[in-house]
């Protein structure tokens, strides 16, 4: 059902929302960012819609609400372990249509095998979706080519237009909150782009034979293997453990799990002092490939949802969009090698 | 040809090697200008001097091979100059008041280098409104970060920026990197302790190294500026020396108190029979000893609880006479 309400009414309604549940959007850390003077766009919980940043793509997903980047599974002392309270409230996500195309990602890597993440599926289950329609893609953005730029399987769906908001419910709970509001029933199709800047081919023939071209070479040089590119990433599941004893009592202590990124040194450290991937070109013929390549293999779609993050947040202006565009010319080398 | 040359040099024009040629001196307060200004420098220059313009080490313009007598017309086109600038003047369209203290040099700071800790130039500026124009010889400068590319240390007094880092744990995802690279390219205040980095605020020089090399934002800039004031380097045929540690984690309030303070311990103390009037700090305060110096300078100022006061104060350098 579709909606238009008032900017007074869309926040009374966040309101209703926020009694049994937390509503987290980008919005903007003024200061927050590296440079002096500079802002960043992360996720935070807000209690007005004026303050969810729509004409800016955040820096990092909505992903560190499901898999945060350290999280503490349990504390233990000599003879009992304590798992932190879980959150038992709802979680409303404002996020876009790619993000919510990393979802699905995320469900099949943390809920789709035979062992579910316990701890993913904890946070996971109380989730609610909030769709940002996107009036105009960003620069980087290749959502179209990666086939994520509509979505349907929302909770809500809200755009700003003109002093007001679009908004189209398809959570049957909330439709009578929306009314409430002063919600005029109008049909409403969420905004979605059509047409993206950065365009991506990924090549039909595309095989692991491509590992074998000199293009991951120059990454040896460029990249600085600091894992930006992971750590923004909507889709990106690694992590570590860590198990840590209190300084002032090492008799107890906690263990975490912590983002890893498979770009960053230690990644792939094997006992004995193996390091599978030395060099920082096989680290991102790893990552490209398993974002295009093998992920589909055993899911049968892409890893990648072409939010373009990665290509903003790279310190060293690597682009992953361009070096997906250059896999063509790579198998053609490769082939002609074979050959 | 009779010309008054304490007039001229008042007026911001050099006296130079070529009998009957001045040369235009323009400065630039804080180093960073409207493009514009460009224009008129090269019509002065190739209208009345020789064609050809140096760039002052004290971030100026110098146009050398202006006769004296188109001296008055060279100040008219300076007006709008002097005007977008906001350089000091007593009578428009007459160039403006040379002065003793110096160009307020600033590198390029946080409105282009992604080190720079603050807008070295808009500060440099405001130093500038505070102690502009005067007759003493102060040379103040300020820089960005402790890389320190103004030289600030070299100076009266150098204006380094720092930020205090903010740490989140709950975004530490353990890389190192903030730890590598303060060790790599820093002062080494950072240590894993529990995966996680700790800050030894005593090591700390607030460079914010670690907040660019997170790639998590788990290290994030201070709302506040801070900086570090360093102390009466020089150079100079005497003695010369680098500026040393004053006043670390200090705020820019107290900065602008400090510098306006020392003016007026200089006008107390200065040698009157300096020559041209001009006598660089540290020669007073090597006469008048550290104490007396430190009771004028922190007259009525207030630090940030933050504030680190470096004592004793201690100046070494090159010696030419020994």
């Amino acid at each position: 059902m579709g909606f238009e309400l008032s900017t007074g009414g869309v926040n009374a309604f966040l309101r209703e929302l926020a009694r049994t549940g937390r509503v987290v959007a980008p919005v903007r850390f003024e200061g927050g960012g590296a440079f002096t003077g500079t802002d960043c766009v992360r996720y935070a919980e807000v209690t007005d819609i004026e303050n969810v940043v729509f004409d800016e793509k955040s820096r990092f997903s909505f992903r560190e609400l499901l898999l945060p980047p350290s999280q503490t599974l349990f504390y233990f002392t000599e003879d009992s372990i304590t798992e932190p309270t879980p959150e038992t409230r709802d979680t409303i996500i404002f996020l876009r249509s790619c993000d919510l195309h990393a979802v699905k990602r995320l469900d099949e890597i943390c809920r789709g095998g035979a062992n579910p993440d316990y701890y993913y599926e904890q946070r996971r289950k109380n989730v609610k979706f909030v769709l940002m329609g996107c009036k105009k893609a960003f620069d980087s953005c290749f959502c179209v080519d990666m086939g994520t730029n509509i979505s349907d399987n929302y909770d809500l769906s809200i755009e700003p237009d003109g002093d007001g908001w679009h908004l189209d419910c398809k959570n049957a709970e909330w439709e009578p909150l929306l009314r409430a509001q002063g919600g005029t029933e109008t049909p409403v199709t969420p905004a979605h782009v059509t047409e993206t800047k950065t365009r991506v081919s990924i090549p039909d023939d595309l095989d692991f034979s491509v590992a074998k071209s000199k293009l991951w070479d120059e990454y040896d040089k460029r990249c600085i293997a600091c894992g930006r590119c992971n750590f923004s990433c909507p889709t990106c599941t690694c992590f570590s453990m860590q198990d840590l004893f209190y300084q002032d009592n090492p008799k107890t202590g906690e263990r975490r799990r912590v983002l890893a990124s498979c770009m960053v040194d230690g990644f792939s450290d094997m006992a004995g002092g193996v390091v599978y991937r030395k060099n920082h070109g096989a680290r991102m013929r790893y990552k490209v490939l398993h974002k295009v390549y093998d992920f589909k293999k055993r899911s049968g779609f892409h890893m990648c949802v072409g939010c373009g993050r990665c290509d903003d947040v790279c310190p060293e202006y690597i682009s992953f969009s361009h070096i997906v565009n250059r896999l063509g010319d790579a198998m053609k080398e490769v082939s002609e090698h074979a050959e | 040809m009779d010309m008054n040359t304490a007039k001229l040099k008042k007026n911001a024009f050099r006296v130079t090697k070529e009998r009957g040629l001045a040369a235009s001196r323009i400065r630039v307060p804080g180093g960073h200008m409207d493009a514009r200004f460009l224009a008129i420098i090269q019509e002065i220059a190739e209208k009345y001097g020789n064609g050809t313009v140096h760039i002052t080490n004290r971030q100026g313009f110098e146009v050398p091979g202006i006769d004296f007598t188109d001296m008055p017309k060279v100040n008219e086109l300076l007006q709008s100059i002097i005007e977008g600038l906001e350089i000091n003047q007593e009578e428009m369209n007459c160039g403006y008041p040379a002065s003793g203290t110096r160009n307020i040099n600033a590198c390029i700071g946080a409105r282009v280098c992604p080190y720079g800790c603050y807008d070295t130039s808009a500060f440099a500026q405001r130093m500038e409104k505070a102690v502009f124009p005067n007759d003493l010889h102060f040379k103040i400068a300020f820089t960005g970060c402790h890389n320190d590319c103004a030289k600030v240390r070299m100076h009266d007094f150098g204006i380094i920026g720092m930020t205090l880092p903010q740490f989140d744990p709950n975004r530490c995802v353990s890389c190192g990197a903030c730890v590598k690279k303060c060790q790599t390219k820093s002062v080494g205040a950072l240590t894993l302790v529990n995966f996680r980095p700790e800050r030894n605020h005593k090591k700390c020089i607030g460079c914010g190294e670690c907040v660019l090399a997170c790639p998590d934002a788990a290290w994030m800039r201070s709302k506040e500026t801070y900086y570090r004031l360093t102390l009466l380097g020089r150079s100079g045929k005497k003695n010369p020396r680098m500026g040393v540690n004053f006043i670390k984690w200090c705020d820019e309030e107290s900065i602008i108190k400090i510098v306006c303070n020392t003016y007026e311990y200089v006008k107390e103390y200065i040698d009157p029979n300096a020559p041209g009037g001009k006598e660089h700090i540290g020669y007073i305060v090597d006469r008048t000893g550290v104490p007396e110096f430190l009771k004028w300078a922190l007259r009525d100022v207030t630090l940030p609880e933050i504030a680190e006061v470096s004592s004793p104060l201690y100046w070494n350098g090159i010696r030419y006479s020994e």
